[in-house]
C-alpha cells in the first residue's frame, strides 16, 4: 500500500494513483467485488424497481391474503393480500434512503466535533470527549429506542434519534487522526506562516481523516440499516402501510407457520443489503486504511 | 493510580448519563402530564387533575429541582411508581432483570464456544478454504438482523421439528433459541477479532521460541499464541456486552420474555416515564460498570496499558 502513502499527500496525479489503487483492490478481491455489485444492484432496485414491479405495495387485496410465491406473486403476498414482492422493491428505498441520510449527517456532526476537539485541544478537547464517554455509556440502540420512543413512532424520529445517537464513532476516530498530524512539521509550518485557519482545516486536516471516515461510514451504512429495521420491527419507526422491511417482518410474526414467506423475505432483503455493505467497507478498509482497526460498530 | 482514575472517570461517565436519562423524557412534544392522563383514563383529563397530577408527580418544581430528588432517591434505591401498574420501579427491574441477564450471559457462552476455536483453526489455516469459509459464516453472521434470525429459528426448530418451544421463559429449554439468536452476531464479531489477533501473535518470536523448543503443535497455539491473543479480546468483550444488550430488547419482544427489553418498549409505548428512566438508568450502570471491570482486567493483562489509554 506504499502506493497510498506517498500518493495521500500529493494533488491530481497522486489523487487518480489512490483511485487506481482503490479499484484495483476492489476488483482482486472477490469479497469486495460481491459487496459493490450487490449495492450497485440495490442502487438500480431501488431507483428503477419501483416502475417495473406490476403490483403496488399498498393495495389491499383481501382474497389473495397469504397466498404461496407463485408466478403471480413471486414471493407471494401478505396477511392484507399486499404483493411482498413489490413491498421488499419499495422498502429498499426506504432502507437505503434512510442509512444515506442518518450516516451523512452522522458524519457531518461526528468530524465536525473531532475536528474541533483535536485542533482546539484544552479544555474545549475535554468538554466535548466526556460528553461523547457519557454518549457510550448507553447501548446505542437502546438510547435510540427511547429517543425515537419519546418523540413519538415515526420514520422521521427514528431518523432523529439514529443522527444524534451515532456519530461518537466518527468525532474519536477524526480527533485521532487530527491529533496525530497537528504537530507534523508541515501543518505547524502552515499555522505559522499564517494560513487562516479555514484553509488550514481544509487544506491540511480535512484531507487526512477522509480515508477512515469513508470506511466507517460505508460499514456504518449496514448499521443503520440494521437499527432503523430494528425499530421498525418494535413498532417505532415505519407506520403501517409503508412497505418497510422492519414493518414488514412485524407483519409475519403472526403467519409464521402459514406463511413464513412474509418474514423471510424482508429477513433475506435487510441481509444481503447489511452484507453488501460490510463486504465493501472491509474492502475498503483494506485498500485505504490497511493498519488501522475500524470496527463493525453496532448501534 | 490507574483504579483511582479510572473509577473517577467512571464517576464522571454515570452522572452525566444519569442526568441525560432523567432528561430525555423532557424531549416529550406537548404537556406530558396532559398526554399521561390521556393514556390512563382515555379521556381528555379537567385542568384540575393535570394539576393535581403535577402537585402528585411533583412536576411543578424546577427542572434541576427535580433531577436532584429524583437522583437523590435513586442512590436510595426508589426510582419511584409506575404511572399504571401503581408498582415501585425498583420493583419491576428486580423483577425483569434476571431474564434479561441470563440472555446474556447464554448468548455470550454461545458467542464465545463459536468464535474462539473457529477463530483460532482459521487463523492456523491462514488462507485456506477453512479460513475462507468460516470469515464469509462471519460475515453473514453480523450482517444478519437477529431478530430475522429468531424467527428462522422459531420456524425451524419450534414449529417444524418441535424441539424447543416457542416463546415465554422457564428452564434451559426456553432459553436455547433467543442465545443462538442474539449470540450469532457476536460471535462473528469475536471470531474475526481472535483470527486477526492469532495472526498478529502467531509469528512473534516466543511463539516461535516455543516451537523451536519442540513443544507440539497444539500446545505451542493454546498455550502460548491464544493467551496472548486474547488479550484485546477481553476489551471486545466489554464493547459486546452493549450489543448484548442492544439485541437482548429486541430478542425478548421476538420471544416474549419478560426481561429489561420487553419491560422498556411496554414502558416506552404507554408513556411511563419513570419505568423507562429506571430501565435506561440500570442499563447505562450496567453497561459502564462491566466496561471498568474489563479495563481493570486489561490494565492487569496488559501492564502496558497507561494512564487513559481507553479513550486517548
Amino acid at each position: 500500500m506504499s502506493v497510498l502513502e506517498d500518493a495521500r499527500d500529493g494533488d491530481g496525479a497522486g489523487r487518480r494513483q489512490v483511485g487506481r489503487a482503490i479499484v484495483g483492490h476492489l476488483r482482486h478481491n472477490p469479497f469486495t467485488s460481491a459487496g459493490g455489485i450487490i449495492v450497485v444492484v440495490l442502487g438500480v432496485v431501488a431507483i428503477v424497481g419501483p416502475v417495473v414491479v406490476p403490483h403496488d405495495p399498498t393495495t389491499q387485496t383481501l382474497q389473495n391474503r397469504l397466498q404461496a410465491p407463485s408466478l403471480v406473486h413471486p414471493l407471494g403476498t401478505d396477511q392484507l393480500g399486499r404483493d411482498v414482492l413489490a413491498r421488499i422493491v419499495y422498502g429498499a428505498r426506504y432502507s437505503l434512503g434512510i442509512a444515506l441520510l442518518v450516516t451523512a449527517i452522522r458524519v457531518v456532526i461526528g468530524t465536525g466535533v473531532g475536528l474541533v476537539a483535536g485542533y482546539a485541544g484544552g479544555w474545549i478537547d475535554e468538554i466535548l470527549m466526556r460528553l461523547v464517554d457519557i454518549q457510550l455509556a448507553f447501548p446505542g440502540l437502546v438510547l435510540a429506542l427511547v429517543v425515537a420512543g419519546i418523540l413519538g413512532p415515526s420514520l422521521r424520529n427514528v431518523m432523529i434519534a439514529l443522527a444524534v445517537v451515532g456519530w461518537t464513532t466518527y468525532a474519536r476516530v477524526v480527533r485521532g487522526s487530527v491529533l496525530s498530524i497537528r504537530e507534523r512539521e508541515y501543518v505547524a509550518a502552515a499555522k505559522l506562516a499564517g494560513t487562516p485557519r479555514r484553509r488550514l482545516f481544509r487544506r491540511h486536516l480535512l484531507p487526512n481523516v477522509v480515508n477512515p471516515v469513508l470506511v466507517i461510514a460505508t460499514l456504518n451504512l449496514g448499521t443503520v440499516i440494521l437499527a432503523t429495521a430494528g425499530l421498525s420491527f418494535i413498532g417505532l419507526g415505519a407506520q403501517p402501510p409503508t412497505p418497510e422491511w422492519g414493518t414488514m417482518l412485524s407483519d409475519g410474526r403472526n403467519h409464521l407457520r402459514s406463511a413464513w414467506w412474509i418474514v423471510n423475505a424482508p429477513g433475506v432483503a435487510i441481509m444481503l443489503t447489511v452484507l453488501g455493505f460490510n463486504l465493501l467497507g472491509d474492502g475498503l478498509r483494506d485498500a485505504l486504511d490497511p493498519r488501522q482497526q475500524t470496527k463493525l460498530e453496532e448501534v | 493510580m490507574y483504579l483511582l482514575y479510572r473509577s473517577l472517570t467512571a464517576t464522571v461517565v454515570l452522572l452525566g448519563a444519569s442526568v441525560l436519562t432523567f432528561g430525555l423524557v423532557y424531549l416529550t412534544p406537548g404537556d406530558s402530564a396532559e398526554t399521561i392522563l390521556i393514556q390512563q383514563t382515555g379521556h381528555q383529563p379537567s385542568q384540575e387533575a393535570v394539576e393535581s397530577f403535577r402537585e402528585e408527580e411533583g412536576l411543578n418544581e424546577p427542572i434541576p429541582v427535580q433531577f436532584v430528588d429524583w437522583l437523590g432517591s435513586a442512590l436510595q434505591g426508589d426510582l419511584g411508581q409506575s404511572y399504571y401498574s401503581n408498582r415501585a420501579v425498583t420493583e419491576l427491574l428486580v423483577q425483569h432483570l434476571p431474564a434479561t441477564i441470563e440472555l446474556a450471559v447464554a448468548s455470550m457462552a454461545v458467542a464465545l464456544l463459536v468464535a474462539i476455536p473457529t477463530g483460532v483453526a482459521s487463523a492456523v489455516h491462514h488462507g485456506s478454504s477453512i479460513d475462507a469459509g468460516s470469515q464469509l459464516v462471519a460475515l453473514v453472521g453480523v450482517s444478519m438482523p437477529n431478530f430475522w434470525l429468531g424467527y428462522l429459528l422459531i420456524i425451524v426448530f419450534a414449529l417444524t421439528l418441535d424441539l424447543f418451544p416457542v416463546a415465554g421463559t422457564g428452564g434451559l429449554s426456553h432459553l436455547v433459541l433467543p442465545a443462538i439468536a442474539l449470540g450469532t452476531g457476536m460471535a462473528a464479531i469475536v471470531m474475526r477479532l481472535v483470527r486477526t489477533s492469532m495472526l498478529e501473535v502467531i509469528d512473534r518470536e516466543y511463539v516461535d521460541g516455543a516451537r523451536a523448543k519442540g513443544l507440539r503443535g497444539r500446545i505451542v497455539v493454546y498455550k502460548h499464541a491464544l493467551r496472548n491473543a486474547l488479550i484485546p479480546v477481553v476489551t471486545v468483550i466489554g464493547l459486546q456486552f452493549a450489543f448484548v444488550l442492544n439485541g437482548a430488547v429486541v430478542i425478548e419482544v421476538v420471544f416474549q420474555r419478560p426481561g429489561l427489553g420487553t419491560l422498556l418498549v411496554d414502558a416506552i409505548f404507554a408513556r411511563d416515564y419513570p419505568v423507562v428512566q429506571g430501565v435506561v438508568l440500570v442499563i447505562a450502570v450496567l453497561f459502564v460498570v462491566t466496561n471498568f471491570l474489563v479495563d481493570l482486567t486489561y490494565h492487569y493483562l496488559d501492564p502496558r496499558i497507561s494512564l487513559g489509554g481507553g479513550t486517548r
